[in-house]
């Protein structure tokens, strides 16, 4: 680059020519350029590794399982070889479902009033802080919480994967209520002027003009929303607990899912242990997939974000 | 400070056809001033006489933001069916009374209006009257043009309906889109795609669409503020055009700081102006716009317009 500058130069102004020729980087300033380049390029490889040793790792001991049998069976009187993870994904489906069934309008409505109608005032500042809390608790604590929570209501020792849902609810609601915040903000505030000028009420304007118009990137926020908690242990170990079995019944009993099934097939091997170790790897693989393929949908939604970001 | 300005409706002369022709309505547009002026004949109209209907009468308005005065005791008279420009230095509170006359103003927080403000007579601050409907009545076009980016060109001419959940049926939704797209001089460039998202247009085919979208409320009422100001000079021409053509059916209150835009379109002319920077906005005085332009009643007046506004 001033190589060039420097070169074409003269035709023009050979006083400058003199100027950025004097000024060519010394070669001690080029040795640190290039040091300081390479540190960064050796950072960022470094935090690569760990992604492909885990991918890596997953792939090679996880793939000799990935067969039909994983996911068309569940561990149901299964010892040793054989026997799936039908029951953890369906648990994980179900329960997922249930947390953002739960999550996403607390969140969204958390956001909106946040937004569109506090302003600066107290209950809004209170609110911030909650989420600001919220958003650092441990996850086992909010197991714990939900634990506590049903224990009064169903009795002690309740486990139900709607306690697990309840327990993940607590982790998500705080990241959807900080994504859609930020989304909403995106919005113009013109938009929302031009809304109420065409003689409507402000619901009917965030109604029809502000989630229409945020839609992509609150989609964005919920999905990631998801993927934050579908690889959450803690929790469901503590409230969802663990089956063998199918259990399609929120309400009622043990529900698996895939974290917790990962955790139990690697923590109780039975004698074939590697039989345990293939399922809790094939386990893993799917669980990272599913991640990934949430991860990629939330992606695919920022074009439009971004094309709000332009507009503002 | 009270200025009263003539009743556009000439003496004599019948209400209604106040309308150009319409090869008037297509001709250049320096011809339009002068038979703007005619049209308004600033001989006073007999005491009973109607107005012409969307009327404004602005009596004693005050405007704050917070304890924050920020236009001071405005008495006005807007014609209706005709074009009344707000012109004055930045600062001076235009936006401000335009935004109070729709009750926009008090969208803002802290931000509230005092006095009156009458369309035909009836006034839109007393006590009781919905806000929302007062808009309705009395659209508003902003500066920067502002499509809904996640409707289609129909949906935003549809948007006033369609937030209020009254879209109407496919054949009379269809009817009001062409019906409203021609009068804002758009249906042309844009018959082909309606479809297509309001981003996809230029600056100044999406302003043509946002005035489209006011009047497909039916307002009585449409207040622009600097519309031109983000566009360039020949889609300027173009609203300017259609800013005297809706003249016809509404009444047009705009504010620029254009003197020539001013002296082109509007039948009359305020100018606001205030005394040093954090004084509140007041009125200087209001005319035909032939008048302010020719013989201004008060100096300042005569030096902002010919651009020695210190
Ligand atoms: N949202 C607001 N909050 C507080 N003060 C405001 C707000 N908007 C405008 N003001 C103040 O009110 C006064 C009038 O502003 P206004 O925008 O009406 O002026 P204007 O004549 O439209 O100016 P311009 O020609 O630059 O658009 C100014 O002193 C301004 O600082
Ligand atoms: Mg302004």
């Amino acid at each position: 680059m001033t190589a060039t500058l420097t070169r074409q130069a003269p035709q023009h102004a050979p006083d400058a020519a003199a100027t950025l020729a004097a000024s060519t980087p010394s070669w001690s300033r080029r040795a640190k350029n290039r040091a300081a380049s390479a540190a960064v390029v050796a950072a960022v490889a470094l935090t690569a590794v760990p992604l492909a040793l885990v991918i890596w790792a997953a792939v090679e001991r996880g793939s000799a399982r990935l067969d039909l049998t994983l996911f068309t069976h569940s561990m149901r009187g299964v010892v040793g070889q054989g026997g799936g993870l039908l029951h953890a994904l369906t648990g994980t489906l179900i329960i997922t479902g249930a947390t953002a069934i739960i999550s996403i309008p607390l969140g969204l409505a958390a956001a909106i009033y946040l937004t569109e109608y506090a302003g600066g005032n107290k209950l809004a500042a209170i609110t911030r802080r909650a989420v600001d809390i919220m958003v650092s608790i441990p996850s086992i604590v909010a197991g714990l919480a939900a634990y506590a929570l049903f224990s009064l209501i169903l009795g002690p020792g309740t486990r139900s994967g709607l306690a697990g849902a309840v327990a993940l609810a607590m982790i998500m609601i705080p990241v959807v209520v900080r994504s859609s915040e930020e989304v909403l903000r995106l919005v113009p505030a013109d938009l929302r002027e031009a809304g109420l000028a065409l003689g409507s009420p402000r619901w009917r304007v965030i109604r029809k003009i502000v989630l229409p118009t945020a839609l992509p990137g609150l989609t964005a926020g919920a999905v990631l929303g998801v993927a934050r908690v579908i690889g959450e242990t803690a929790p469901l170990l503590l409230v969802a607990g663990f089956t063998d079995a199918m259990n399609y019944n929120l309400a009622d009993g043990r529900m698996a899912t895939l974290p917790v099934f990962i955790y139990t097939q690697w923590s109780s091997k039975g004698l074939d242990t590697a039989a345990y170790d293939q399922r809790a790897w094939a386990g893993a693989l799917v669980l990272m997939a599913v991640v990934v393929v949430l991860q990629l949908a939330a992606r695919a939604l920022p074009p439009q974000i971004a094309k709000l970001r332009r507009n503002r | 400070m009270t200025a009263t300005v003539p009743n556009p409706t000439a003496a004599g002369q019948p209400p209604a056809p106040t309308a150009p022709t319409e090869a008037a309505s297509l001709a250049p547009l320096a011809s339009l001033a002068p038979r703007a002026a005619e049209r308004l004949n600033p001989a006073a109209p007999a005491p009973g006489l109607p107005k012409a209907p969307g009327s404004m009468s602005i009596r004693d308005v005050s405007c704050y933001y917070g304890s924050h005065l920020a236009v001071a005791d405005v008495s006005l008279e807007i014609p209706g069916r005709a074009v009344t420009a707000f012109i004055g230095p930045s600062g001076c509170g235009k936006s401000t009374l335009l935004r109070a006359i729709n009750r926009m103003h008090e969208v803002i927080p802290g931000a509230r209006a005092e006095g009156t403000i009458a369309l035909d007579g009836a006034d839109l601050y007393s006590k009781g009257v919905d806000p929302v409907a007062v808009r309705s009545k009395v659209g508003m076009v902003f500066q920067k043009p502002n499509p809904f980016p996640a409707m289609s060109i129909k949906d935003n001419v549809l948007a006033g309906l369609i937030i209020r959940g009254a879209k109407p049926r496919a054949a009379a939704a269809d009817e009001l889109v062409e019906r409203c797209l021609v009068r804002a001089h758009l249906w042309e460039e844009v018959k082909d795609r309606l479809k297509k998202s309001g981003d996809s247009l230029s600056g100044g085919q999406q302003q043509r669409l946002c005035i489209a979208r006011a009047i497909a409320v039916q307002p009585d009422v449409v207040l622009m503020d600097e519309p031109c100001s983000a566009l360039d000079p020949i889609s300027t021409l173009a609203i300017e055009e259609l800013m005297r053509d809706l003249a016809r059916d509404y009444t047009v209150v705009v504010v620029t700081h254009n003197m020539a835009q001013a002296n082109r379109i509007s039948d009359i002319t305020a100018f606001f102006s205030l005394a040093r920077a954090g004084e509140p906005g007041r009125l200087v005085e209001a005319g035909l716009t032939a008048d302010i332009f020719s013989a201004p009643k008060v100096t300042a007046t005569r030096d902002y317009i010919d651009g020695r506004f210190g």
